[in-house]
Protein backbone atom coordinates (compact mmCIF):
# COMPACT_ATOMS: atom_id res chain seq x y z
CA UNK A 1 0.00 0.00 0.00
CA UNK A 2 1.16 3.85 -1.35
CA UNK A 3 -0.43 6.40 0.30
CA UNK A 4 -0.24 9.59 -1.48
CA UNK A 5 -1.58 12.99 -0.37
CA UNK A 6 -3.99 14.39 -3.29
CA UNK A 7 -2.85 17.34 -2.44
CA UNK A 8 -0.09 16.10 -4.51
CA UNK A 9 -2.67 15.74 -7.08
CA UNK A 10 -3.82 19.29 -7.50
CA UNK A 11 -0.88 20.55 -7.72
CA UNK A 12 0.48 18.47 -10.61
CA UNK A 13 -3.09 18.97 -12.36
CA UNK A 14 -2.24 22.60 -11.83
CA UNK A 15 0.88 22.58 -13.96
CA UNK A 16 0.00 20.14 -16.09
CA UNK A 17 -3.35 22.79 -17.56
CA UNK A 18 -1.04 25.60 -17.84
CA UNK A 19 1.99 23.03 -20.12
CA UNK A 20 -0.95 21.62 -22.15
CA UNK A 21 -1.91 24.19 -23.31
CA UNK A 22 0.90 25.86 -24.04
CA UNK A 23 3.56 23.47 -24.85
CA UNK A 24 2.35 20.85 -27.80
CA UNK A 25 3.90 17.51 -27.34
CA UNK A 26 7.12 16.10 -29.65
CA UNK A 27 5.71 13.97 -31.56
CA UNK A 28 2.88 16.37 -32.79
CA UNK A 29 5.47 19.24 -33.37
CA UNK A 30 7.17 16.68 -35.44
CA UNK A 31 4.44 15.58 -37.82
CA UNK A 32 3.72 19.68 -38.45
CA UNK A 33 7.31 20.19 -39.14
CA UNK A 34 6.93 17.20 -41.67
CA UNK A 35 3.73 17.92 -43.10
CA UNK A 36 5.06 21.64 -43.62
CA UNK A 37 7.98 20.44 -45.99
CA UNK A 38 5.18 18.01 -48.10
CA UNK A 39 1.91 19.88 -48.23
CA UNK A 40 1.84 20.82 -51.72
CA UNK A 41 -1.10 23.79 -51.67
CA UNK A 42 0.64 27.34 -51.31
CA UNK A 43 -1.80 28.95 -49.24
CA UNK A 44 -1.82 25.31 -47.00
CA UNK A 45 2.09 25.71 -46.93
CA UNK A 46 1.74 28.90 -45.48
CA UNK A 47 -1.03 28.20 -43.03
CA UNK A 48 0.83 25.51 -42.11
CA UNK A 49 4.45 27.94 -41.15
CA UNK A 50 1.93 30.02 -39.22
CA UNK A 51 1.44 27.01 -37.16
CA UNK A 52 4.72 26.44 -37.25
CA UNK A 53 5.22 30.04 -35.37
CA UNK A 54 2.50 30.13 -33.61
CA UNK A 55 4.30 27.26 -31.19
CA UNK A 56 6.90 29.12 -31.16
CA UNK A 57 5.18 32.04 -29.78
CA UNK A 58 3.10 30.38 -27.35
CA UNK A 59 5.83 29.14 -25.69
CA UNK A 60 8.37 32.38 -25.75
CA UNK A 61 5.59 34.42 -24.63
CA UNK A 62 3.58 31.93 -22.80
CA UNK A 63 0.09 32.76 -24.87
CA UNK A 64 -2.06 29.49 -24.89
CA UNK A 65 -1.31 28.13 -28.72
CA UNK A 66 -5.25 28.33 -28.76
CA UNK A 67 -7.41 30.42 -27.21
CA UNK A 68 -9.97 27.73 -26.76
CA UNK A 69 -8.36 26.55 -23.56
CA UNK A 70 -10.90 23.29 -23.90
CA UNK A 71 -12.90 21.60 -21.58
CA UNK A 72 -10.06 19.85 -19.30
CA UNK A 73 -10.66 15.89 -19.87
CA UNK A 74 -8.55 13.95 -17.42
CA UNK A 75 -7.44 9.91 -17.02
CA UNK A 76 -6.07 9.01 -14.04
CA UNK A 77 -4.97 5.26 -14.17
CA UNK A 78 -5.37 4.17 -10.43
CA UNK A 79 -2.63 1.86 -9.37
CA UNK A 80 -4.94 -0.36 -6.99
CA UNK A 81 -2.39 -0.13 -3.92
CA UNK A 82 -2.62 3.58 -4.05
CA UNK A 83 -4.61 5.01 -0.81
CA UNK A 84 -5.55 8.84 -0.81
CA UNK A 85 -5.22 10.82 1.67
CA UNK A 86 -6.18 14.56 2.70
CA UNK A 87 -9.60 14.75 1.16
CA UNK A 88 -11.97 13.93 -1.69
CA UNK A 89 -9.82 13.10 -4.98
CA UNK A 90 -12.48 14.35 -7.28
CA UNK A 91 -12.50 17.46 -5.10
CA UNK A 92 -8.10 17.38 -5.49
CA UNK A 93 -8.93 16.78 -9.18
CA UNK A 94 -10.91 19.79 -10.29
CA UNK A 95 -9.14 22.27 -7.55
CA UNK A 96 -6.09 21.19 -10.00
CA UNK A 97 -8.01 22.68 -12.71
CA UNK A 98 -9.79 25.62 -11.06
CA UNK A 99 -5.76 26.80 -10.05
CA UNK A 100 -4.53 25.45 -13.52
CA UNK A 101 -7.24 28.16 -15.07
CA UNK A 102 -7.12 30.73 -13.10
CA UNK A 103 -3.33 31.36 -12.55
CA UNK A 104 -2.66 30.39 -15.91
CA UNK A 105 -4.31 32.74 -17.74
CA UNK A 106 -6.44 30.06 -19.46
CA UNK A 107 -9.72 31.03 -21.17
CA UNK A 108 -12.86 29.39 -18.88
CA UNK A 109 -15.03 27.75 -20.94
CA UNK A 110 -17.58 25.80 -19.25
CA UNK A 111 -20.74 26.11 -18.14
CA UNK A 112 -22.50 25.06 -15.12
CA UNK A 113 -26.08 23.77 -16.96
CA UNK A 114 -26.69 22.74 -20.45
CA UNK A 115 -29.51 24.68 -20.88
CA UNK A 116 -28.53 27.60 -18.34
CA UNK A 117 -25.89 28.15 -19.49
CA UNK A 118 -23.70 30.48 -16.87
CA UNK A 119 -19.97 30.63 -16.82
CA UNK A 120 -18.81 28.72 -14.11
CA UNK A 121 -15.62 31.34 -14.35
CA UNK A 122 -12.70 28.57 -13.39
CA UNK A 123 -13.13 25.73 -16.10
CA UNK A 124 -14.67 23.35 -13.89
CA UNK A 125 -15.62 20.68 -13.34
CA UNK A 126 -13.16 18.56 -15.32
CA UNK A 127 -14.54 15.67 -17.15
CA UNK A 128 -12.49 12.94 -15.19
CA UNK A 129 -12.21 9.38 -16.07
CA UNK A 130 -11.06 6.46 -13.52
CA UNK A 131 -9.48 3.40 -14.53
CA UNK A 132 -7.98 1.32 -11.62
CA UNK A 133 -5.07 -0.80 -12.88
CA UNK A 134 -2.31 -2.85 -10.61
CA UNK A 135 0.31 -1.67 -9.31
CA UNK A 136 0.93 1.37 -6.70
CA UNK A 137 1.60 4.38 -9.00
CA UNK A 138 -0.84 7.00 -10.69
CA UNK A 139 -0.69 7.75 -14.33
CA UNK A 140 -2.43 10.87 -15.11
CA UNK A 141 -3.14 12.54 -18.29
CA UNK A 142 -4.31 16.15 -19.31
CA UNK A 143 -6.20 16.78 -22.28
CA UNK A 144 -7.55 19.79 -22.77
CA UNK A 145 -10.37 19.58 -25.18
CA UNK A 146 -11.62 22.41 -27.64
CA UNK A 147 -15.02 22.07 -28.96
CA UNK A 148 -14.80 23.37 -32.73
CA UNK A 149 -13.71 19.68 -32.93
CA UNK A 150 -15.48 17.86 -30.53
CA UNK A 151 -18.45 19.51 -32.26
CA UNK A 152 -17.98 17.36 -35.55
CA UNK A 153 -17.55 14.29 -33.34
CA UNK A 154 -19.87 11.37 -34.48
CA UNK A 155 -20.88 8.25 -32.49
CA UNK A 156 -22.55 5.35 -35.34
CA UNK A 157 -24.11 2.18 -34.24
CA UNK A 158 -23.39 -0.16 -37.34
CA UNK A 159 -24.65 -3.03 -38.03
CA UNK A 160 -22.44 -6.58 -37.87
CA UNK A 161 -22.97 -6.95 -41.16
CA UNK A 162 -21.46 -3.66 -42.15
CA UNK A 163 -18.21 -4.89 -41.27
CA UNK A 164 -14.64 -2.76 -41.94
CA UNK A 165 -16.03 -0.91 -44.95
CA UNK A 166 -19.03 0.36 -42.40
CA UNK A 167 -16.38 1.30 -40.19
CA UNK A 168 -14.11 3.37 -42.57
CA UNK A 169 -17.56 4.63 -44.46
CA UNK A 170 -18.37 6.20 -40.93
CA UNK A 171 -14.42 7.81 -40.31
CA UNK A 172 -14.78 9.51 -43.64
CA UNK A 173 -18.28 10.99 -43.35
CA UNK A 174 -17.48 12.46 -39.64
CA UNK A 175 -13.90 14.10 -41.29
CA UNK A 176 -15.91 15.18 -44.51
CA UNK A 177 -18.64 16.95 -42.33
CA UNK A 178 -16.08 18.23 -40.06
CA UNK A 179 -13.76 19.98 -42.75
CA UNK A 180 -12.93 23.33 -42.11
CA UNK A 181 -14.99 23.72 -38.66
CA UNK A 182 -12.59 21.22 -37.12
CA UNK A 183 -9.59 23.12 -37.71
CA UNK A 184 -7.34 20.75 -40.22
CA UNK A 185 -5.10 19.06 -39.79
CA UNK A 186 -6.99 17.03 -37.33
CA UNK A 187 -5.85 13.98 -35.50
CA UNK A 188 -8.38 11.10 -35.99
CA UNK A 189 -9.82 9.11 -32.87
CA UNK A 190 -11.24 5.97 -33.33
CA UNK A 191 -13.42 3.80 -31.13
CA UNK A 192 -14.87 0.29 -32.56
CA UNK A 193 -16.21 -2.07 -30.88
CA UNK A 194 -17.59 -1.58 -26.91
CA UNK A 195 -20.98 -0.34 -26.19
CA UNK A 196 -22.61 3.09 -27.21
CA UNK A 197 -20.52 4.94 -24.40
CA UNK A 198 -17.59 2.92 -24.32
CA UNK A 199 -16.57 3.39 -28.40
CA UNK A 200 -16.56 7.01 -27.51
CA UNK A 201 -14.01 6.43 -24.35
CA UNK A 202 -12.16 4.34 -26.44
CA UNK A 203 -11.90 7.40 -29.30
CA UNK A 204 -11.28 10.08 -26.95
CA UNK A 205 -8.00 7.57 -25.46
CA UNK A 206 -6.97 6.84 -28.95
CA UNK A 207 -6.11 10.74 -29.44
CA UNK A 208 -4.40 10.36 -26.28
CA UNK A 209 -1.67 8.32 -28.32
CA UNK A 210 1.59 10.20 -29.90
CA UNK A 211 0.60 10.11 -33.61
CA UNK A 212 3.52 8.36 -34.66
CA UNK A 213 2.63 5.41 -32.76
CA UNK A 214 0.22 2.38 -34.97
CA UNK A 215 -2.03 -0.06 -33.24
CA UNK A 216 -0.39 -3.71 -32.02
CA UNK A 217 -3.05 -5.04 -34.18
CA UNK A 218 -2.63 -5.99 -37.60
CA UNK A 219 -5.34 -5.11 -39.14
CA UNK A 220 -6.49 -2.10 -36.75
CA UNK A 221 -3.13 -0.86 -38.35
CA UNK A 222 -3.41 -1.12 -41.57
CA UNK A 223 -6.74 0.33 -41.57
CA UNK A 224 -5.18 3.73 -39.56
CA UNK A 225 -2.55 3.88 -42.74
CA UNK A 226 -5.29 3.39 -45.28
CA UNK A 227 -7.57 5.73 -43.52
CA UNK A 228 -4.74 8.86 -42.93
CA UNK A 229 -4.21 8.12 -46.96
CA UNK A 230 -8.05 8.13 -47.68
CA UNK A 231 -8.58 11.35 -45.61
CA UNK A 232 -5.51 13.13 -47.06
CA UNK A 233 -7.07 12.45 -50.26
CA UNK A 234 -10.33 14.63 -49.44
CA UNK A 235 -8.46 17.77 -50.48
CA UNK A 236 -9.71 19.29 -47.38
CA UNK A 237 -6.33 20.76 -46.34
CA UNK A 238 -4.67 22.87 -43.67
CA UNK A 239 -7.64 25.76 -42.52
CA UNK A 240 -9.80 23.82 -44.80
CA UNK A 241 -8.67 25.92 -47.42
CA UNK A 242 -7.35 23.21 -49.52
CA UNK A 243 -4.48 20.84 -49.70
CA UNK A 244 -2.72 17.61 -48.91
CA UNK A 245 -2.68 17.43 -45.64
CA UNK A 246 -6.09 17.21 -43.70
CA UNK A 247 -4.78 14.89 -41.13
CA UNK A 248 -1.93 13.83 -38.64
CA UNK A 249 -2.77 10.68 -37.85
CA UNK A 250 -5.83 8.34 -37.74
CA UNK A 251 -5.33 6.55 -33.89
CA UNK A 252 -8.01 3.46 -34.18
CA UNK A 253 -9.16 1.92 -30.73
CA UNK A 254 -11.04 -1.68 -30.18
CA UNK A 255 -12.78 -3.60 -27.41
CA UNK A 256 -15.05 -6.40 -27.79
CA UNK A 257 -18.37 -5.88 -28.17
CA UNK A 258 -21.76 -7.54 -28.75
CA UNK A 259 -23.30 -9.97 -31.16
CA UNK A 260 -25.83 -7.48 -32.58
CA UNK A 261 -23.76 -5.17 -32.99
CA UNK A 262 -20.48 -2.64 -33.75
CA UNK A 263 -20.42 0.71 -32.59
CA UNK A 264 -18.24 3.46 -34.03
CA UNK A 265 -17.23 6.58 -32.41
CA UNK A 266 -15.12 8.92 -34.34
CA UNK A 267 -13.61 11.76 -31.93
CA UNK A 268 -12.41 14.47 -33.91
CA UNK A 269 -9.25 17.06 -32.69
CA UNK A 270 -8.04 19.67 -33.73
CA UNK A 271 -4.41 20.36 -34.78
CA UNK A 272 -3.93 21.18 -31.06
CA UNK A 273 -4.09 17.78 -29.56
CA UNK A 274 -2.96 18.78 -26.54
CA UNK A 275 -2.12 16.06 -23.59
CA UNK A 276 0.37 16.60 -20.85
CA UNK A 277 1.07 12.92 -18.78
CA UNK A 278 3.02 12.30 -15.30
CA UNK A 279 3.27 9.52 -13.41
CA UNK A 280 3.63 9.99 -10.15
CA UNK B 1 -3.44 38.49 -53.74
CA UNK B 2 -2.30 40.10 -50.82
CA UNK B 3 -4.60 42.69 -50.31
CA UNK B 4 -4.48 45.64 -47.46
CA UNK B 5 -7.93 46.84 -46.23
CA UNK B 6 -8.83 49.28 -43.47
CA UNK B 7 -12.21 48.98 -41.24
CA UNK B 8 -15.00 49.63 -41.21
CA UNK B 9 -15.22 49.09 -44.51
CA UNK B 10 -17.92 50.51 -47.25
CA UNK B 11 -19.92 48.39 -49.55
CA UNK B 12 -17.54 49.56 -52.61
CA UNK B 13 -14.55 48.14 -50.89
CA UNK B 14 -15.87 45.04 -50.11
CA UNK B 15 -16.92 44.57 -53.53
CA UNK B 16 -13.51 44.53 -54.85
CA UNK B 17 -12.73 41.63 -52.72
CA UNK B 18 -12.10 38.29 -54.20
CA UNK B 19 -12.54 34.75 -52.68
CA UNK B 20 -8.83 33.47 -52.21
CA UNK B 21 -7.41 36.89 -51.78
CA UNK B 22 -4.86 37.18 -48.29
CA UNK B 23 -6.06 39.83 -46.70
CA UNK B 24 -4.05 42.35 -43.70
CA UNK B 25 -6.86 43.97 -42.11
CA UNK B 26 -6.34 46.97 -39.91
CA UNK B 27 -8.62 49.55 -37.82
CA UNK B 28 -11.28 48.92 -35.38
CA UNK B 29 -13.45 45.23 -35.67
CA UNK B 30 -15.77 43.98 -32.83
CA UNK B 31 -15.67 40.72 -31.31
CA UNK B 32 -18.85 38.69 -30.52
CA UNK B 33 -20.08 34.72 -30.33
CA UNK B 34 -22.77 32.42 -29.35
CA UNK B 35 -23.89 34.55 -25.97
CA UNK B 36 -23.19 38.20 -27.16
CA UNK B 37 -25.38 36.98 -30.65
CA UNK B 38 -28.30 35.65 -28.96
CA UNK B 39 -28.63 39.03 -26.75
CA UNK B 40 -28.43 40.87 -29.69
CA UNK B 41 -30.68 38.99 -31.60
CA UNK B 42 -33.09 39.32 -28.29
CA UNK B 43 -32.56 43.19 -28.74
CA UNK B 44 -33.51 43.39 -31.86
CA UNK B 45 -36.86 40.99 -30.73
CA UNK B 46 -37.79 43.53 -28.24
CA UNK B 47 -37.49 46.39 -30.37
CA UNK B 48 -34.01 47.69 -28.90
CA UNK B 49 -31.14 49.28 -30.02
CA UNK B 50 -27.99 47.03 -30.72
CA UNK B 51 -24.85 47.84 -28.56
CA UNK B 52 -23.01 47.71 -31.62
CA UNK B 53 -23.53 49.72 -35.28
CA UNK B 54 -23.80 47.39 -37.76
CA UNK B 55 -23.18 48.88 -40.98
CA UNK B 56 -20.17 48.75 -42.56
CA UNK B 57 -18.23 47.17 -39.73
CA UNK B 58 -16.56 43.72 -38.98
CA UNK B 59 -17.34 41.23 -36.04
CA UNK B 60 -14.93 38.57 -34.98
CA UNK B 61 -15.81 35.78 -33.71
CA UNK B 62 -13.54 35.50 -31.03
CA UNK B 63 -13.96 35.19 -27.09
CA UNK B 64 -10.25 35.45 -26.13
CA UNK B 65 -8.01 33.79 -23.09
CA UNK B 66 -7.54 36.57 -20.38
CA UNK B 67 -4.17 38.91 -20.83
CA UNK B 68 -1.62 38.78 -18.60
CA UNK B 69 -0.10 41.61 -17.52
CA UNK B 70 1.08 44.80 -19.86
CA UNK B 71 -0.53 42.64 -22.84
CA UNK B 72 -3.58 44.22 -24.83
CA UNK B 73 -5.67 40.28 -24.95
CA UNK B 74 -4.41 37.20 -24.64
CA UNK B 75 -4.94 34.10 -27.22
CA UNK B 76 -7.14 34.91 -29.99
CA UNK B 77 -8.03 33.00 -32.39
CA UNK B 78 -11.32 32.42 -34.63
CA UNK B 79 -14.33 30.34 -33.65
CA UNK B 80 -16.30 28.16 -35.72
CA UNK B 81 -18.93 30.78 -37.56
CA UNK B 82 -22.24 28.15 -38.12
CA UNK B 83 -22.91 28.71 -34.21
CA UNK B 84 -23.71 32.19 -35.17
CA UNK B 85 -25.83 31.39 -38.60
CA UNK B 86 -29.12 31.37 -36.96
CA UNK B 87 -28.46 35.64 -35.92
CA UNK B 88 -25.76 36.50 -39.12
CA UNK B 89 -28.40 37.22 -41.84
CA UNK B 90 -30.18 39.87 -39.48
CA UNK B 91 -27.10 41.29 -39.04
CA UNK B 92 -26.02 41.27 -42.73
CA UNK B 93 -29.44 42.92 -43.69
CA UNK B 94 -28.85 45.43 -41.01
CA UNK B 95 -25.53 46.46 -42.88
CA UNK B 96 -22.82 44.48 -41.30
CA UNK B 97 -19.82 44.35 -43.62
CA UNK B 98 -17.97 41.52 -42.57
CA UNK B 99 -17.90 38.30 -40.35
CA UNK B 100 -14.19 36.99 -39.39
CA UNK B 101 -14.07 33.11 -38.33
CA UNK B 102 -13.90 29.63 -39.33
CA UNK B 103 -15.66 26.70 -40.98
CA UNK B 104 -18.87 26.68 -43.14
CA UNK B 105 -22.14 28.87 -43.18
CA UNK B 106 -25.39 27.77 -43.92
CA UNK B 107 -27.49 28.71 -47.14
CA UNK B 108 -29.25 31.68 -45.31
CA UNK B 109 -26.01 33.04 -44.59
CA UNK B 110 -24.53 32.93 -47.98
CA UNK B 111 -27.70 34.33 -49.67
CA UNK B 112 -27.57 37.19 -47.24
CA UNK B 113 -24.36 38.07 -47.77
CA UNK B 114 -24.96 37.97 -51.87
CA UNK B 115 -28.06 40.07 -51.13
CA UNK B 116 -26.21 42.79 -49.13
CA UNK B 117 -23.06 42.52 -50.54
CA UNK B 118 -21.01 41.23 -47.58
CA UNK B 119 -17.76 39.26 -47.54
CA UNK B 120 -16.80 36.31 -45.08
CA UNK B 121 -13.12 36.71 -43.74
CA UNK B 122 -11.13 33.34 -42.13
CA UNK B 123 -8.38 33.30 -39.99
CA UNK B 124 -6.54 30.73 -39.24
CA UNK B 125 -7.85 28.19 -36.39
CA UNK B 126 -5.85 27.35 -33.58
CA UNK B 127 -3.22 30.04 -33.88
CA UNK B 128 -4.90 32.19 -31.52
CA UNK B 129 -1.06 32.93 -29.98
CA UNK B 130 0.09 34.17 -33.47
CA UNK B 131 -3.31 35.94 -34.07
CA UNK B 132 -3.07 37.96 -30.68
CA UNK B 133 0.21 39.84 -32.11
CA UNK B 134 -2.17 41.43 -34.56
CA UNK B 135 -4.08 43.21 -31.59
CA UNK B 136 -3.08 46.60 -30.34
CA UNK B 137 -5.67 47.16 -27.98
CA UNK B 138 -8.78 45.60 -26.68
CA UNK B 139 -11.41 47.19 -24.89
CA UNK B 140 -15.13 45.49 -23.53
CA UNK B 141 -18.18 48.00 -24.73
CA UNK B 142 -20.57 45.66 -23.89
CA UNK B 143 -22.32 42.59 -21.96
CA UNK B 144 -19.02 42.92 -19.65
CA UNK B 145 -21.25 40.16 -17.76
CA UNK B 146 -20.45 37.46 -20.14
CA UNK B 147 -16.74 37.46 -19.38
CA UNK B 148 -14.89 36.03 -22.40
CA UNK B 149 -18.31 36.09 -24.40
CA UNK B 150 -18.14 39.91 -24.24
CA UNK B 151 -18.47 42.40 -27.00
CA UNK B 152 -15.16 43.69 -27.49
CA UNK B 153 -14.15 46.54 -29.57
CA UNK B 154 -10.39 45.85 -30.98
CA UNK B 155 -7.92 47.71 -33.01
CA UNK B 156 -5.92 45.94 -35.33
CA UNK B 157 -3.17 46.24 -37.54
CA UNK B 158 -2.52 43.79 -40.06
CA UNK B 159 -4.40 41.16 -38.96
CA UNK B 160 -4.19 38.20 -41.27
CA UNK B 161 -7.34 35.89 -42.75
CA UNK B 162 -8.30 34.93 -45.95
CA UNK B 163 -11.94 35.92 -48.33
CA UNK B 164 -13.68 32.42 -48.07
CA UNK B 165 -16.75 33.93 -49.45
CA UNK B 166 -17.12 37.21 -51.46
CA UNK B 167 -19.78 39.36 -51.99
CA UNK B 168 -20.86 37.77 -55.41
CA UNK B 169 -21.03 34.59 -53.56
CA UNK B 170 -17.89 32.61 -54.78
CA UNK B 171 -17.02 30.06 -51.90
CA UNK B 172 -12.99 28.85 -51.49
CA UNK B 173 -14.46 25.99 -49.05
CA UNK B 174 -15.60 24.51 -51.94
CA UNK B 175 -13.41 25.56 -54.68
CA UNK B 176 -10.08 24.81 -53.18
CA UNK B 177 -11.22 21.44 -51.74
CA UNK B 178 -11.86 20.35 -55.39
CA UNK B 179 -8.46 21.45 -56.43
CA UNK B 180 -6.48 18.80 -54.31
CA UNK B 181 -9.25 16.68 -54.23
CA UNK B 182 -7.77 12.81 -55.11
CA UNK B 183 -10.36 10.26 -56.23
CA UNK B 184 -9.08 6.78 -54.99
Amino acid sequence: MRTISVSEITENIKEMCIEANHFLSEDMQDRLKTATKEEKSPLGKQILCQLEENLVIAKADMIPICQDTGMAVIFMEIGQDVHFEGGSLEDAVNEGVRQGYVEGFLRKSVVGDPLIRENTKDNTPAIIHYEIVTGNQVKITVAPKGFGSENMSRVFMLKPADGAEGVKQAILTAVKEAGPNACPPMVVGVGVGGTFEKCALLAKKALTRPVNESSDIPWVREMEKEMLEKINHLGIGPGGLGGTTTAFAVNINTYPTHIAGLPVAVNICCHVNRHAVRVI
Amino acid sequence: MDRYVNVPINKEELRSLEAGDYVYISGTIYTARDAAHKRMYDSLRNGENLPIVMENNVIYYMGPSPAREGRPIGSAGPTTSNRMDKYAPELLDLGLGGMIGKGKRSKEVLDAIVRNGAVYFAAVGGAGALLSRSIVSSEVVAYDDLGTEAIRKLQVENFPAIVVVDSKGNNLYETAIKEYAKED
